[in-house]
């Protein structure tokens, strides 16, 4: 007897966005005040999900960052650098506690700002945020012991610029170690992210951190080259395009400066005949689709070994089948919304070359919502190393499929690319896995699993996936000048 | 015909690249320090670049303990050298010096990663750690001064963490880069590993540091004026750059300066 399917019903389970409460617009952070920017500028910060307007939003122009970086010299220079480390250290376990007070909110927040999923932001995004603080708290009165025949001082006036798709938890990422290190900080929030930094300014009033420490600049590209070469700057921390992190680079020649960059990604995502293929699924979904593939370390090459890569692919196909693609504040959504228009253009374009590069297309059959900007979980297969698709970071919920025979020619093919972010392995063989770690070039491998994050372990590229580390002991060495002591 | 009754041999100071000595494919010839030295060319750099690079594989793939004795090996054909390399224009104290720097980064190899590598105590159930690899190839701008322990404290950090190097020697001292090289060529060090090009750093360094092969450039030893166009050009494939505070400082920082950090996560479970 042919039992018939159990038919599932699918009840929404919508968070609530009263916990919320946007003002009508919003200024610049600077000296610990929310003060109207010298520009008069001001933009629309808008729901991707909806495409409705969230609030105004200050555009800082070059007064407004000139004013920021005085802030911080001065609180740099009249308090903070010479503040004992054990006290430097409660400011910042405050905000870490503050953050986790007020999780809920933040998460909501970050979710009707940039699209992601509700889960993602309450599970990921903000408990991150708040365990870098907790974790670079503890390090600011130990910085002694952190390098060996070393003397560590803070370095001064850090700028930090970090983009759209985690943005409070890059936040946390570039302010817990420069703050825990002695150093103040000029922060500017990606364009079309600017709201959970600005509700993280609140936090900071909380915690009572003294005016000038940090100071938020909200804006677009020309408050962040302002930034960037303002005289007064003697950091830079970026995370975005290597695009814009190679024209930083130019801009910083022969300053002296102190620079770090987290850039793109291509990372490899490999499985090999002998791997848990389950479990595999699972780590290949969530290597491409969480956050929308909005993750410079997202597993966007996927190299299946020949002997399984079509029953991989079935696999796959079928668990895409299953992901729930829309509304970011529905508790069940799988992928949310794109961040922008602009994004949602630049994926669609990478894909339509693949396709007419001779890649075939398979796209989860999922419904999508009628506002708002949307791509469907898409795989591509027959991908060549020389495609677009196999070569250029997409930034989306975009897979690229590639195949190999042996365990050197997936090593070739993973590290066959400009990028060297991340890379992962799945297979059940011990020694395969150490082997395939020593040889990818990535700053992370992911081994039987992928997109793992924790404040104590160190996170950046190799390449042109950037330089500088954060996370771990390694991330408080880009905001400290280290001296020899004498042997 | 000189008193004795026999004429001196003399020697043609030529390129070092890939193992061998060539002279620049250019022909060309710079007269310094009282002989012709090879004058190398973009051509010479591009094929210094390609050795260097086809050279990482099997540097890096070597043991931490191996490459410590061929940087001991190093010290050890260095010392019973002592005399040329004083011929060539460095005192003996800086001889017995860069000999001395030898044995030390000959004994960083495998230290680097118990100083420097981490277990991270992270928030789940994964063994996750971080250890230091080679950045691959290094691009070095050698010092002038002092001949050759300036070179030696800038080379000897890149190899003992496992990259190959081009370096660019001191234009008024190609004598000493060489005599070096004829060093390293005598001391089971691969070919391609060390490869060593004179001439002239304002022709020879704008090639090197935007060359999209090249993974680190060492700055130290370049000169101020082209600090700016040089660190423009290594943006171009986001190369690394580093300018040592001390030229002839030397550390275990010396030596990650050209490393990079790699961090693995293994899930824990049955």
């Amino acid at each position: 007897m042919d039992l018939e399917p159990v038919k599932l019903q699918y009840a929404t389970s919508r968070e609530s966005t009263d916990i919320v409460h946007l003002e009508k617009s919003y200024g610049l952070f600077i000296d610990g005040k929310m003060v109207e920017p010298r520009s008069g500028a001001m933009f629309t910060s808008v729901n991707p999900a909806t495409e409705e307007p969230l609030t105004q939003v200050a555009e800082a122009g070059s007064d407004d960052v000139d004013l920021a970086v005085a802030a911080a010299r001065r609180a740099y220079e009249h308090g903070w650098r010479d503040l004992p480390g054990k006290e430097r250290a409660k400011y910042v376990f405050r905000i870490a506690r503050l953050l986790q007070e007020r999780a809920r909110e933040f998460a909501v927040l970050e979710t009707i700002d940039g699209g992601k999923p509700i889960k993602e932001s309450r599970d990921v995004d903000i408990p991150l945020a708040a365990a870098h603080f907790f974790y670079y708290a503890g390090w600011a009165d130990k910085l002694g012991y952190a390098f060996p025949g070393r003397r560590p001082k803070p370095i001064g006036v850090a700028g930090q610029i970090i983009p759209w798709n985690f943005p409070l938890l890059m936040a946390a990422w570039k302010l817990a170690p420069a703050l825990a290190s002695g150093n103040t900080v000029v922060l500017k929030p990606a364009e079309t992210t600017p709201l959970t930094a600005l509700l993280l300014t609140e936090v900071l009033r909380d915690a009572d951190l003294p005016p000038g420490v940090v100071n938020v600049l909200t804006g677009d590209g020309v408050a962040g080259a302002a930034l960037v070469n303002h005289p007064g700057v003697d950091k830079i921390a970026f995370t975005g395009s290597t695009d814009v992190g190679k024209e930083i680079q130019r801009a910083l020649a022969g300053t002296g400066k102190r620079l770090t960059l987290e850039l793109g990604g291509k990372a490899a995502n490999i499985v090999f005949e002998d791997a848990a293929l389950d479990q595999a699924v699972e780590g290949v979904v969530n290597g491409i689709f969480f956050n929308q593939g909005h993750v410079c370390c997202a597993g966007s090459r996927l190299l299946l070994q020949e002997p399984i890569a079509e029953a991989f692919l079935d696999k796959l196909r079928s668990r895409m089948a299953t992901l729930r693609v829309g509304d970011p504040l529905d508790k069940n959504t799988d992928v949310g919304a794109i961040n922008s228009r602009q994004q949602l253009d630049k994926i669609s374009s990478l894909v339509d070359a693949g396709v007419e590069e001779g890649a075939e297309m398979y796209q989860a059959p999922c419904p999508l919502p009628e506002r708002g900007f949307w791509f469907r979980p898409t795989i591509l297969t027959g991908v060549t190393p020389a495609h677009r698709v196999a070569q250029e970071e997409i930034f989306g919920p975009v897979l690229s499929v590639l195949t190999f025979r042996t365990p050197e020619e997936a090593v070739a093919k993973a590290n066959n690319t400009r990028y060297g972010l991340s890379a992962g392995v799945w297979t059940e063989k011990g020694s395969k896995i150490l082997w395939m770690a020593d040889r990818l070039r990535a700053g992370v491998v992911w081994e039987n699993t992928f997109n793992r994050f924790d404040p104590a372990s160190p996170f950046g590229g190799f390449r042109e996936s950037g330089f500088g580390r954060e996370g771990g002991v390694q991330g408080l060495a880009p905001y400290l000048a280290l001296e020899a002591i004498d042997a | 015909m000189p008193d004795g009754g026999r004429l001196d041999v003399r020697k043609t100071y030529k390129l070092f690249i890939g193992g061998e000595f060539p002279r620049s494919e250019s022909g060309r010839a710079y007269e310094v320090d009282g002989v012709w030295a090879s004058q190398a060319s973009r051509k010479d750099v591009r094929d210094a670049v390609r050795a260097a690079r086809s050279a990482t594989g099997g540097w890096r793939a070597k043991t931490a303990y191996n490459r410590g004795q061929i940087l001991y090996r190093i010290a050890e054909v260095l010392e019973t050298r002592a005399s040329e390399l004083v011929a060539e224009g460095s005192t003996e104290e800086e001889v017995a010096a860069a000999v001395d720097r030898w044995v030390w980064y000959a004994g960083v190899t495998d230290k680097i990663n118990a100083i420097f590598g981490t277990v991270n105590p992270v928030a789940g159930p994964y063994f996750d750690f971080t250890v230091a690899e080679p950045v691959g190839v290094v691009g070095v701008a050698a010092p002038d001064e002092p001949p050759l322990l300036g070179i030696t404290s800038r080379l000897a950090p890149v190899l003992a963490g496992g990259s190959t190097a081009v370096v660019i020697a001191s234009e008024t001292h190609p004598r000493t880069a060489i005599a070096l090289a004829e060093v390293i060529a005598t001391s089971d060090v691969p070919g391609g590993v060390v490869n060593i090009l004179t001439g002239h750093k304002a022709e020879l360094l704008p090639w090197l540091a935007s060359h999209l092969d090249v993974d680190s450039l060492d700055l130290t030893g370049a000169p101020d004026g082209m600090l700016t166009a040089l660190e423009a050009a290594a943006a171009d494939g986001v190369t690394r750059t580093v300018r040592a505070a001390d030229p002839l400082g030397q550390s275990p920082y010396e030596v990650t300066a050209f490393m990079e950090m790699k961090t693995v996560w293994h899930p824990i479970g049955q």
